[in-house]
């Protein structure tokens, strides 16, 4: 791994096919925007072909991240495989653990009691709204709006609060395990919630006070990057950026999950398909996260919070000393770990980018045969060079904070 | 299933002579790999279903005939419905064609089954590795394609892992 | 700093070189961006209002290496990573520290696998390990203020 063994990633023998001819004859510039990068938000690598500040052609290269996990969880039990999936989409770990559950407990036809069901949804509701704020943080950053970037990390301290006065953990929790929660939540949780529904929606107006109708925003964001639905749709496109094109399309309405069905919320879309109609969307559907965290805590049933299937949920603790079976399910489930039945599932949840779905093929032994995971922002990307042509390289940082990937779910 | 699938699920069992997998409520036809490109076709023109959600492959080795099952996912928006293929493909080698004339998010997602299965795809555009170095050899998601796990340092092991790591010097 | 006491009020301070140069160079320790993966979001926190890593000197992060004296590492190394880092590391002029944030920089962390680098100190020499998955943005702080105290310890035979 020495310095001698550099080389460039991708030589341009290898992309001749992808860039135009006035490239190879030199008439338009090669630039590199190398995978170290304040505005590529994470380590991604663009092949720029500029006309003096216009881009051409823009080539990503991903990869720089790819963690193995699919092939790593093949060597795990189930439910330490989940441990990995916190660490996709570092943004949204709460919500990579529940599609992983939802697809175990489809497998293994658990049921999931509704006291579980309601904070798991509280859960990824609040884990939206963190991620959402990072997105407008950074993009406000690139766009040099450097004082939204400190007003939504102090939000964010809010709801990490929250996360590590449930779990112990503020980011990777892997709170919501299969079958349910590891363990219900403490007495505080549901003031420390209250705290952030009352103090939340005044937040909210200041971001919009200070970007939405800022002129120089405005400016750099209005007609940038327009996306028509039908290419949205044959590119496979979900979440934020389908529904600014005017597609309501939303997993948590369309089939839903975990109790969505109960909650009544709207879907905020937009006409226009461009930058400006992105971030509109993103920030009303902060709105809605609150409404629907606001009516889950209300509605907060009593009851257990993981299921009683001992074939696959351990037994508490306190009940070891009493039942032989207790013992025996507890034994088998931390050496060899649960096997559920032959099979394979998909299951797909809303995440804050789009959708992200679990196939999930298991061959009756205790590790899961195949893991994947479809995650949005590897299917997002590919949109970026479309957007990409035609427009400056300033906007091309617009552009890439607004389709708001995160390079842990595109390299897996 | 609910009567858009059966539709779909007899007209492909007398077009393309699929058989069916259902499992836990939902379905995958099972489609020779010749046929894949009509069958994608139909389901995008004739059945509504606008998205390919997912595209990805299963290796089944040491079995060969067939080692790797691609699977497709497809929504539809319209109806609300979601539903799968599954190709079977022998041999260490296989080929087939792509979808991406199609669907256009294909492109990625048969790059990455290239990168790390190996399978190719005629009527690509653009095949080379997506998340692995450009020079990489092997496959890593094949069965036969090690996990290259190192060993874990534990407090009996530490001196002699510690004497053979490779630190950087200056 | 000794004699200060006697001198007091004339405004002279006398100190070895070594003491000088080495409180100078903690005081505005200007860090590399080089965040990779979920440390990187923890770090970003930690440069944030509510964990001022500024009050340290660290008040910008230079994205170019030709400016900083400090490289965080902060998140996974992949193998196709590792020799950005390296010529990363090589176009920071001297002096240069490296802080291997998290476990996965540290150790490889929860992957044991083809993809990741088991830890960041076979690519570039470490200085301070700073664990934790993520770890706290006061543990980066902690680890910010043990490179510090390293840092004081440095002798002049060493750079000079």
């Amino acid at each position: 791994m020495g310095t001698e063994a550099f080389l460039s990633p991708v030589t341009l023998d290898e992309v001749k096919h992808l860039v135009s001819n006035r490239a190879i004859e030199g008439e338009t510039v090669l630039l590199n925007m190398g995978p170290q990068h304040p505005s590529t938000h994470g380590v991604l690598r663009l092949l720029l072909e500029l006309d003096g500040e216009q881009v051409v052609n823009c080539i990503p290269d991903v990869g720089f991240l790819h963690t193995g996990v699919e092939k790593n969880m093949e060597a795990k039990t189930y439910e330490k495989a989940e441990v990995m999936s916190d660490r996709l989409d570092y943004l949204n770990n709460v919500g990579n653990n529940l599609a992983y559950c939802l697809a175990v407990e489809k497998l293994c036809e658990l049921d999931v009691p509704p006291r579980a069901q309601a904070i798991r949804v509280i859960l990824v509701e609040l884990q939206r709204i963190a991620s959402h704020l990072v997105w407008l943080g950074t993009h406000a950053l690139d766009l040099a709006a450097m004082s939204v970037f400190l007003y939504c990390f102090r939000e964010r301290e809010m709801i990490l609060d929250v996360m590590e006065l449930v779990s112990g953990q503020r980011m990777m929790t892997t709170f919501i395990r299969p079958g349910g929660l590891w363990r219900d939540v403490p007495v505080e949780f549901e003031d420390a919630v209250r705290q952030i529904l009352k103090t939340f929606p005044a937040r909210i107006d200041e971001y919009h006070a200070l970007l939405t109708k800022n002129p120089l925003f405005i400016d750099r964001t209005r007609n940038i990057g327009i996306l028509k639905p039908e290419v949205a749709l044959n590119y496979g496109i979900t979440g934020p950026i389908l529904r600014a094109s005017g597609i309501a399309h939303d997993l948590r309405k369309a089939q839903p999950y975990s109790g969505y069905e109960q909650y009544e919320f709207d879907i905020p879309t937009q006409k226009e398909g461009d930058t400006y109609a992105r971030y509109l969307v993103r920030m009303e559907e902060m709105r809605q996260s609150l409404r629907i965290v606001q009516q889950a805590l209300d509605k907060l049933p009593l009851g257990p919070v993981r299921s009683n299937n001992r074939k696959y949920v351990p037994p508490p603790r306190s009940e070891l000393a009493v039942s032989m079976e207790a013992l025996i399910h507890h034994f088998k489930l931390w050496t060899e770990g649960f096997s559920p039945p032959k099979g394979s599932v998909y299951a797909a949840v809303e995440s804050p980018r789009g959708e992200l779905g679990v196939y999930l093929e298991s061959d009756g032994s205790p590790k899961p045969y195949r893991v994947h995971w479809r995650t949005p922002s590897f299917t997002n990307m590919q949109i970026l060079p479309l957007l990409a042509k035609g427009h400056l390289v300033a906007d091309l940082v617009a552009l890439i904070g607004t389709v708001d990937i995160v390079l842990g779910d595109v390299d897996r | 299933m609910n009567e858009h699938i059966s539709k779909i699920v007899k007209a492909f069992q007398e077009r393309f002579g699929a058989s069916i997998y259902a499992f836990r409520g939902e379905t995958s036809l099972i489609i020779p790999a010749e046929k894949i490109v009509a069958a994608a076709q139909a389901l995008r023109d004739e059945f509504d279903f606008e998205l390919l959600t997912e595209e990805t492959a299963v290796d089944y080795w040491p079995q060969l005939t067939p080692r790797f099952h691609v699977v497709y996912r497809m929504r539809s928006l319209k109806h609300n419905a979601i539903i799968g293929m599954r190709v079977p493909l022998d041999g260490n080698a296989p080929t087939m064609s792509s979808i991406v004339s199609v669907y256009a998010n294909a492109n990625w997602f048969e790059r990455e089954l290239w990168d790390m299965f190996g399978i190719r795809f005629e009527g690509h555009p653009d095949l080379r590795r997506i998340v692995m170095p450009h020079d990489w050899e092997g496959h890593p998601l094949r069965k036969d394609y090690p996990l290259g796990h190192e060993e874990v340092q534990f407090s009996f092991n530490f001196d002699e892992i510690n004497a053979r790591k490779p630190y950087a010097k200056e | 700093m000794g004699i200060e006491q006697k001198l007091g009020n004339l405004g002279v301070v006398t100190l070895k070189l070594e003491q000088a140069v080495n409180w100078s160079r903690t005081r505005a320790m200007w860090p590399m961006l080089f965040g990779l993966a979920c440390c990187a979001i923890e770090m970003m926190a930690a440069q944030a209002s509510h964990y001022d890593m500024s009050r340290f000197g660290m008040e910008l992060m230079r994205a170019s290496p030709r400016q900083s004296d400090l490289m965080i590492v902060a998140g996974r190394v992949t193998r196709k990573m590792a020799p950005v880092l390296r010529r990363l590391y090589d176009q920071m002029p001297s002096p240069k520290w490296v802080v291997s944030m998290g476990d996965c920089a540290s150790c490889g962390g929860v992957f044991n696998n083809y993809a990741i680098v088991p830890g960041v100190d076979e690519v570039v020499p470490v200085d301070v390990y700073v664990a934790g998955c993520p770890p706290r943005p006061e543990a980066l702080i902690h680890g910010i203020l043990t490179l510090h105290e390293k840092v004081q310890r440095e002798k002049l035979a060493d750079w000079a």
